[in-house]
């Protein structure tokens, strides 16, 4: 069972802030196929948020097809297909080349920074997970 | 979703002063709403007027399809209330205050109010007037709650309260809104409490109601823009500015985008609840109802 936590000054919508935590911790293998989240009823006594908020974050994690809600029982990580993990290494060198190209033109880490916070910014719209 | 309340071009004076002036708005039905604005904009006579403690003036309003004045007994005993500073009779004994409840209210749910108490550990033989200000709240909250309400309407419950008492009141009120079907309507100052809370907002100010719509939709379509001065017309054409300001070297402007801003002109960034209210509030003419 993993514990939830707020940020309230973080600016990421509460509900948003569930999503990202569930997602994280799927990442890092805390949670796995058929572990129950916390009732929503847990969720709002541990944190004093509305109740709404937090059945908001599991219906867009099972829109995502991340985790199924059965019935009286709860909500539980769903089964997910092995699909192949994105090539890394072919990513990263296109990245680094970009990046020697940035440097090229006089950009130092900061900048660079920057201009791809800004792009991601403008290919995912405002935070993106 | 059906509307729990609604008020339409709703009014209020006392002789020449004008309390509430044109309030339209709707309260969805299951909806923990938000109610923010300037001292005397009418965010406690709104309250009034919802709970039936006084009459409108001008326009009409409506609380689960009855008239909380016209048809009392179809209003009044679905409505929960707890007024600013919870004015108990302090001189009472917690338990008598229950007594008091059960023979006011045809709804009440004695087993309820008993362990709603019990689980804050507030003894009936205490007397309202030893009780600390959570304790007061939480009894508030108990006497309302008990009446199982289908509405439940709260005026500033918490302004008084220190942050871990605040925090047990909220976490109480969620409770309630998690085991019935609950719709709520808060006021208060305390837009990080309102965040955590709240489904909903509304900003209502002297000339009316200046926003009403889904705190995330809210939050999620105001942007900061950040520009070389006098730049800012092109904006307005497809965003609304709420808030302009200028200096010699840069205009910054608050607006409700109209989808994603693309514009490298600008430099956009996201914007917290509380400076969205407070440029609606420092820009009353500005009205926008989600």
């Amino acid at each position: 069972m993993i514990e939830f936590r707020l940020d309230p000054r973080s600016g990421v919508p509460t509900y948003l802030q569930l999503v990202h935590q569930v997602k994280q911790a799927l990442r890092l293998g805390m949670l796995q196929t058929g572990d129950q989240l916390p009732t929503v009823k847990e969720v709002v006594a541990a944190l004093a948020i509305n109740p709404n908020t937090v059945l908001k974050a599991y219906r867009e994690l099972d829109l995502e097809g991340l985790v199924e809600g059965r019935r009286g029982q709860g909500t539980f990580v769903a089964a997910r297909d092995a699909a192949a993990p994105p090539d890394r290494s072919a990513l990263t060198a296109g990245l680094v080349r970009w990046i020697r190209q940035a440097q090229n033109a006089g950009c130092d880490q900061d900048d660079i920074a920057a201009l791809f916070a800004a792009a991601t910014h403008q290919t995912f719209g405002r935070r993106a997970a | 979703m059906s509307a729990a309340i609604v008020a339409d071009r709703l009014g209020k004076r006392y002789g020449t002063q004008r309390a509430l002036h044109d309030c339209t708005l709707e309260v969805p039905a299951g909806s923990v709403t938000a109610l923010v604005g300037p001292n005397g904009a009418g965010k406690t006579t709104l309250l009034h007027l919802i709970v039936g403690l006084t009459e409108p003036t001008d326009g009409s309003i409506s609380v689960l399809g009855a008239s909380p004045r016209a048809q009392p007994t179809r209003v009044l005993p679905r409505i929960g209330f707890v007024a600013q500073d919870h004015p108990l009779e302090r001189r009472f004994r917690v338990g008598e205050m229950l007594t008091l409840g059960r023979k006011l209210n045809p709804r009440w749910d004695d087993a309820l109010a008993l362990e709603w108490l019990h689980a804050r550990g507030i003894a009936l033989e205490r007397r309202v007037g030893e009780l600390s200000g959570g304790q007061q709240a939480q009894v508030a909250l108990a006497l309302a709650i008990a009446k199982r309400p289908e509405v439940l309407i709260l005026d500033e419950p918490a302004a008084a309260l220190d942050p871990l008492a605040r925090r047990e009141f909220l976490q109480a009120l969620m409770e309630a809104v998690v085991e019935r079907e609950l719709t709520v309507l808060m006021s208060s100052h305390l837009l990080a409490d309102l965040e955590r809370v709240c489904d909903r907002l509304v900003v209502l100010a002297s000339g009316g109601v200046q926003l009403n719509g889904p705190l995330d939709e809210i939050v999620a379509s105001h942007r900061l823009l950040v520009g070389p001065p006098g730049d800012d017309a092109a904006v307005a054409r497809v965003h609304q500015v709420v808030q302009t300001r200028h200096t010699s070297r840069q205009t910054t402007l608050l607006v409700r985008a109209n989808g994603h801003v693309y514009d490298a002109h600008w430099q956009i960034e996201d914007v917290a609840l509380e400076e969205i209210v407070l440029a609606y509030l420092q820009h009353p003419e500005q009205e926008v109802v989600a």
